[in-house]
C-alpha cells in the first residue's frame, strides 16, 4: 500500500516534471532541422518561472470563471496523466478511470478552456473556442473509436490491463490496431494543436486555435495553462507507448523507466521531423483529415465486430 | 403502496379543481404549486419505498365494465413513479417562485395538477385502458399547459402539431394494445402478458410501440413536435414535458417491449439500436443549428431519448441471445440516462426560464455576459451544461460509460444485423457526446458569458430564492449521481432482475465505491475518487500558485490582438459559433448553403451573408403528408354541398356495398 501510493506519487511528480522538458525537445529538434541553434530544451521552464513571476492582466469584463479555468484545466489535465500508466503498470489508482474516463476528462479540460475563451467577449476568444469544439467533434469520436478497437483486443477498458494484455500476450499483427495507430497519431496532432491542424509556434495568424483561447491568459494562469498543453503532450505520447509499444513495462520500475524515456525522446524526434515535413492545413481541411481518423478507427471497430465469433 | 400512490393521483386531481378557484385569487399559486409539491415528494417517497418491495395490485370498478381498472406498483413502476416524483417535486418548487410571472395564471393552474397526475397514472396502470385514459390525460393537460401563451406568435401552431401527434401516438398505441388483447380482448396487462402471440402479431405490436410511445418520447422522424411544443409551454411546464413526460413515453416503450411482450426477437435490438443511434445525432445536430434556447433543449432531449433507446436496444439484442447480464447492463445505462436526463434537462430548462424572466429573451443572441448579473443562475446552468454534455465527474458520464461498456461486452453476436448495428452505435454515441460538449458551449458561452449584446440582457437580475433553491437541488443532484453512481445502480437491480431475469453486481459493496459492470479486471470506474483527485489537485495547484507565484492582478481592457472593438456586435453569435460545425455536417444533413454578396468597390451598400438551413425530415416526411391531407380535403369539400337527395343516395350506396362485402366475405 505504501508502496503503491509511494509509485503513484512519483508518477504523478514525474510526468509534471517532464512535460516541460518534452516541449522543448521538440521546439529543439525542430529548430535544429531549420538550421537554427534554437533555445535550450529546458526554456519551457524558464518561461513558467518568467510567467509565474508577472502580475496578472484580467480584461475588465472577465469573470470568475476566467480565473477558475486555468486551475481546473490543469487539474483535469494532471489527473488523467496520472491515470496513465508511463513507466510501470497496475498504479495503485490507476483502476479509478479507465481509457474512456481518461477521454472523457481531457473533453471536460476543453471544455473548461472553449468556455473561458469565450468570457471575455473577443472575436479572437469566439474564434478560437468554435474551431477547437469543431476539431472535437471529430477527434474525439475518433479517439473513442480506438479505445473501443483496443478494448475489444484486450477485453478490457483498463489502461493497465489493456498495457499488460499488449506486452504479455501474443497479440501479433492486428489490421485493427494498425488501422488504430494511425488514427491515434491523428488524433494526438490535432488534440495537441500541432501541425498540420494547428501551429503552437505562430501567434496573429488567423488559422490558430489553441493560442486564440489563451490569448487574453497572462502571468500565473498563462502559466498552469501552458503547463496543462506540455502534460497533454506527454500524456498522449504516453498512451501511444503503452498502448502500441508496451516493452519494458513488464520488467520492474528501473527497466520500465528508462524506456519510457527513450520513447519520449523518440516521439520528440519524430514529431519535430513531421512537424518540418508537412505544411499546415485550411482549417475546413481538417474535416477531412480528422474525418479520415474517425473512419480508420471505425473501420478497426467494425473488423473487430465482424471477425468476433468466426 | 399502490393504494398510497393512487391517493396522491386522486389528491392531485383534487387540487386542480382547487387550481381553478385559486387562480381567482392572486396568491393562488401558492396553494396550487405549494400542494402539488407536497403530494409529489409524498408519492416519491412511497416510490423509494416500493423499489425493493414486491409488486402491490389493486383492482377498482371504474373503466371498461368487464375488465375494471387495474393498477400495479412494480419495480419498474416505482422506478418510473421515482422520475415523476421528482421531477414534479422540483417543478412545483421552482414554481412558486417563477409562477409570479405569469399573466395569465388561470391557464396554468387549473392543469398543472392534471397534468401531473396524468404522468403518475400513465406509470401505475395495468390494464389498457387506464393506461390509454392516463396517456390521453397527460397529452390533452399537457397540451391545454402549452395553448396557455396561445396569443404569441407560433404557440397556436405549436399546439396544433402536438395535438395531431399526440393523436397519432394515441392511437398507434391503440392498435398496439388491440394486437396484444387479441380477439378475446385481454385488455390487463396480466392477460397480455400469459398471452403468447405468434411472432407476427408480436413483431407488429412492438413496431406499433416503438411508433406510439416512441412519437411521445421524441425519436427522429417523430420527433418534429417536440421543439415547437416544448418552448410553447411556461418554463416549468417545458422542464416537466422534457424531463419527465418523453420519461413516461420511454415507460410505455420499456413496459410493452420488455414486460408484456415476452421474449424479443434480434432483429428488434438492431431495429431500436437504429432509430436510436439515428436520433442521437440528428437530435443533437438540429440543437446545434438552434439558437432559441428553449428549442435547443428541446431538440437535446430528442438526442438524450437516442442514447436512452441505445441502451434499450442492447438489451432487447442481449436479451434475445439469451445473455441476461449482459441485457440487465444494457437496460441499467439506458434508465440511468432516464434519471440523469430528468435532472439535468429540469435543471437546464429552469435556468433558461429564469433568463426568461430575467430578460424576457429566449434567443441567445440577444443576451451575453449573465454570469456578472445573474451568478447563482449562470452556476447551477453551468453545472447541468457540464453534465448532459456527458464529461466526468458528473452524472451524465457515468450512463454513457455504462452504455459504452455494454457495447463492448459481446461483440461476438451470431446475427449480422447486430454486428454491423452495435459498433455503429458505438460510433454514433460518440459523435453525439462530442457534439452535445460544443453545442453547451455555444449556450452557455453565448448566453452567459462575454459582453450583454441588448440592454435587456445588460440590465438582468437574479432570480428569485425559490426558483435558485429548485436549480441548487438539481445540480447537487447531477454531482450526487455522478460521484456516487454505485447507489443508483443498485437502486436499478430489483427493475432489471424482473425485466431481463438479472441485474448488475451489487456496486455499494466494491471498494471505494467503484462502480464495477461486470469484474474489475475489464472495467471500473470511480466517479468520487475522480472528483476528489480533481479537487486536491487544483487546490495543491492553487496552494503552490498562491505560495510561489506573483500575487499582482490588474483589470485593463481586453487585449485581442491589439485591435479590441468596444462593441458587443463584434463577439461571436450563436449561428457564427456553429458555422464550422455547420459546414462538416450541415452540408450533408441539411443541405446549408451560403450565399455572400459582396458590393463592388465603390458601392457602400453592405456586404450581405445568407445562411439557409433546410430541415430534411419535415421537408421530406411531414410536407408531403400535410400536402396530401389538404389536398384530399379540397377534393372532399364538394361532400359539403349536396342536395339531400345526393346524401340519401350515398348512405344508400354504402349500405350496399357494406351488405356486398358481407355477402362475399362469407
Amino acid at each position: 500500500m505504501i508502496q503503491g501510493l509511494f509509485v503513484q506519487g512519483a508518477q504523478m511528480a514525474l510526468v509534471l516534471l517532464l512535460a516541460p522538458l518534452l516541449t522543448g525537445l521538440v521546439r529543439k529538434v525542430k529548430a535544429r532541422l531549420q538550421r537554427r541553434r534554437g533555445p535550450s530544451p529546458i526554456q519551457p521552464y524558464l518561461d513558467l518561472k518568467r510567467l509565474l513571476g508577472k502580475e496578472v492582466v484580467l480584461a475588465e469584463n472577465a469573470s470568475w470563471l476566467f480565473r477558475v479555468a486555468p486551475y481546473v484545466i490543469f487539474a483535469v489535465t494532471w489527473v488523467a496523466a496520472a491515470l496513465v500508466p508511463t513507466f510501470a503498470t497496475g498504479l495503485l489508482f490507476s483502476w479509478s478511470g479507465d481509457l474512456i474516463a481518461i477521454t472523457a476528462l481531457l473533453g471536460s479540460a476543453r471544455f473548461v478552456q472553449a468556455l473561458a475563451a469565450m468570457d471575455i467577449g473577443t472575436s479572437f476568444g469566439g474564434i478560437g473556442a468554435s474551431r477547437e469544439v469543431m476539431i472535437a467533434s471529430l477527434a474525439e469520436p475518433a479517439m473513442l473509436m480506438i479505445v473501443l478497437s483496443v478494448a475489444l483486443v484486450a477485453g478490457s477498458t483498463q489502461l493497465s490491463t489493456v498495457a499488460d494484455y499488449m506486452a504479455f500476450s501474443a497479440v501479433g499483427l492486428r489490421v485493427s490496431l494498425a488501422l488504430g495507430l494511425v488514427a491515434f497519431i491523428i488524433v494526438a496532432l490535432a488534440e495537441n494543436a500541432r501541425i498540420p491542424v494547428d501551429n503552437p509556434a505562430t501567434h496573429l495568424e488567423l488559422t490558430m486555435v489553441h493560442e486564440a483561447m489563451v490569448l487574453e491568459y497572462s502571468g500565473r494562469h498563462l502559466a498552469l495553462i501552458e503547463l496543462a498543453a506540455s502534460l497533454k503532450l506527454l500524456l498522449y505520447v504516453s498512451v501511444i507507448a503503452c498502448l502500441f509499444f508496451p516493452f519494458g513495462l513488464a520488467g520492474g520500475y528501473a527497466l520500465g523507466l528508462a524506456t519510457w524515456l527513450v520513447k519520449l525522446a523518440v516521439a520528440c524526434v519524430l514529431l519535430g521531423v513531421f512537424e518540418m515535413s508537412i505544411a499546415k492545413m485550411r482549417v475546413f481541411r481538417v474535416p477531412n483529415f480528422l474525418g479520415a481518423a474517425l473512419m480508420l478507427s471505425l473501420l478497426g471497430v467494425l473488423l473487430l465486430f465482424v471477425s468476433g465469433g468466426m | 403502496m399502490i393504494a398510497l400512490a393512487l391517493t396522491c393521483i386522486v389528491l392531485l386531481l383534487c387540487l386542480a379543481v382547487a387550481g381553478a378557484f385559486a387562480a381567482l385569487s392572486p396568491s393562488g399559486r401558492h396553494i396550487v404549486y405549494g400542494g402539488a409539491l407536497a403530494i409529489s415528494a409524498a408519492s416519491l417517497l412511497v416510490a423509494l419505498f416500493s423499489l425493493g418491495a414486491a409488486p402491490s395490485v389493486v383492482t377498482l370498478p371504474l373503466g371498461l365494465p368487464w375488465t375494471g381498472a387495474h393498477f400495479r406498483l412494480d419495480p419498474l413502476a416505482a422506478f418510473f413513479l421515482v422520475v415523476v416524483g421528482l421531477g414534479s417535486a422540483g417543478s412545483s418548487l421552482y414554481a412558486l417562485g417563477h409562477g409570479r410571472y405569469e399573466h395569465e395564471p388561470q391557464r396554468v393552474l387549473p392543469f398543472y395538477p392534471v397534468f401531473l397526475a396524468g404522468l403518475n397514472l400513465v406509470v401505475v396502470a395495468d390494464d389498457a385502458f387506464s393506461f390509454l385514459f392516463a396517456w390521453e390525460l397527460m397529452s390533452l393537460a399537457s397540451w391545454a399547459l402549452v395553448m396557455s401563451h396561445h396569443r404569441e406568435t407560433g404557440n397556436a401552431h405549436a399546439g396544433y402539431v402536438y395535438i395531431i401527434m399526440a393523436s397519432f401516438s394515441g392511437l398507434a398505441l391503440l392498435l398496439c394494445f388491440g394486437l396484444l388483447a387479441g380477439p378475446t380482448g385481454g385488455y390487463s396487462f396480466d392477460a397480455m402478458r400469459a398471452a403468447h402471440p405468434t411472432p407476427g402479431i408480436a413483431a407488429l405490436a412492438l413496431v406499433l410501440a416503438l411508433i406510439g410511445a416512441g412519437s411521445k418520447a421524441g425519436i427522429v422522424p417523430l420527433h418534429a413536435w417536440l421543439p415547437l411544443a416544448h418552448p410553447a409551454a411556461p418554463s416549468h411546464v417545458s422542464a416537466l414535458m422534457s424531463g419527465v413526460m418523453t420519461k413516461v413515453a420511454v415507460y410505455g416503450f420499456v413496459r410493452i417491449a420488455f414486460d408484456l411482450l415476452g421474449p424479443p426477437a434480434w432483429w428488434s435490438g438492431t431495429m431500436v439500436l437504429a432509430v436510436g443511434g439515428v436520433t442521437a445525432v440528428l437530435g443533437v445536430l438540429y440543437a446545434l443549428m438552434e439558437h432559441d434556447l428553449k428549442r435547443l433543449l428541446a431538440y437535446h432531449t430528442v438526442e438524450n431519448i437516442g442514447i436512452i433507446f441505445i441502451g434499450l436496444g442492447l438489451a432487447l439484442a442481449f436479451g434475445a441471445n439469451q445473455l441476461p447480464v449482459a441485457a440487465a447492463l444494457g437496460l441499467t445505462a439506458a434508465l440511468f440516462h432516464v434519471f440523469n436526463h430528468s435532472v439535468f434537462k429540469s435543471l437546464l430548462f429552469f435556468g433558461t426560464g429564469a433568463v426568461l424572466t430575467a430578460t424576457g429573451e429566449r434567443d441567445m443572441d440577444h443576451l451575453g455576459g449573465l454570469i456578472h448579473r445573474m451568478p447563482k443562475t449562470a452556476f447551477a446552468f453551468l453545472v447541468g451544461c457540464v453534465a448532459i454534455s456527458a464529461l466526468p465527474p458528473l452524472n451524465g458520464f457515468v450512463s454513457e460509460w455504462l452504455t459504452f461498456q455494454a457495447i463492448l461486452l459481446h461483440p461476438d453476436l451470431p446475427q449480422w444485423g447486430l454486428k454491423l448495428a452495435i459498433p455503429a452505435d458505438g460510433a454514433l454515441l460518440a459523435l453525439s457526446a462530442a457534439l452535445a460538449a460544443a453545442c453547451f458551449v455555444k449556450a452557455f458561452g453565448v448566453t452567459f458569458l462575454g459582453r450583454p449584446r441588448t440592454r435587456a440582457a445588460a440590465d438582468a437580475r437574479e432570480v428569485d430564492s425559490f426558483s435558485l433553491a429548485a436549480m441548487f437541488g438539481f445540480a447537487a443532484l447531477c454531482l450526487l449521481a455522478g460521484i456516487l453512481p454505485g447507489a443508483v445502480i443498485d437502486l436499478l437491480a430489483p427493475v432489471t432482475q424482473m425485466l431481463t431475469g438479472a441485474s448488475m453486481p451489487t456496486q455499494l459493496d466494491v471498494a471505494w465505491l467503484s462502480i464495477v459492470p461486470v469484474e474489475s479486471a475489464r472495467s471500473s470506474y470511480n466517479g468520487l475518487l475522480v472528483f476528489l483527485f480533481i479537487a486536491l489537485s487544483a487546490s495543491l495547484a492553487a496552494l503552490v500558485v498562491r505560495r510561489f507565484a506573483a500575487h499582482g492582478q490588474r483589470r485593463a481592457p481586453a487585449w485581442d490582438c491589439g485591435f479590441p472593438d468596444p462593441r458587443p456586435e463584434t463577439q461571436y453569435t450563436g449561428a457564427s459559433f456553429a458555422q464550422p460545425i455547420r459546414r462538416v455536417f450541415g452540408a450533408v444533413v441539411f443541405r446549408t448553403r451560403e450565399t455572400v454578396t459582396m458590393p463592388p468597390p465603390g458601392d457602400i451598400a453592405p456586404a450581405r451573408i445568407e445562411k439557409h438551413i433546410s430541415d430534411p425530415i419535415w421537408d421530406t416526411l411531414y410536407a408531403p403528408v400535410a400536402g396530401a391531407v389538404w389536398h384530399l380535403s379540397l377534393l372532399l369539400n364538394h361532400l359539403q354541398f349536396l342536395t339531400i337527395r345526393r346524401y340519401l343516395g350515398f348512405v344508400f350506396a354504402a349500405l350496399v356495398i357494406l351488405l356486398l362485402v358481407l355477402a362475399l366475405w362469407q
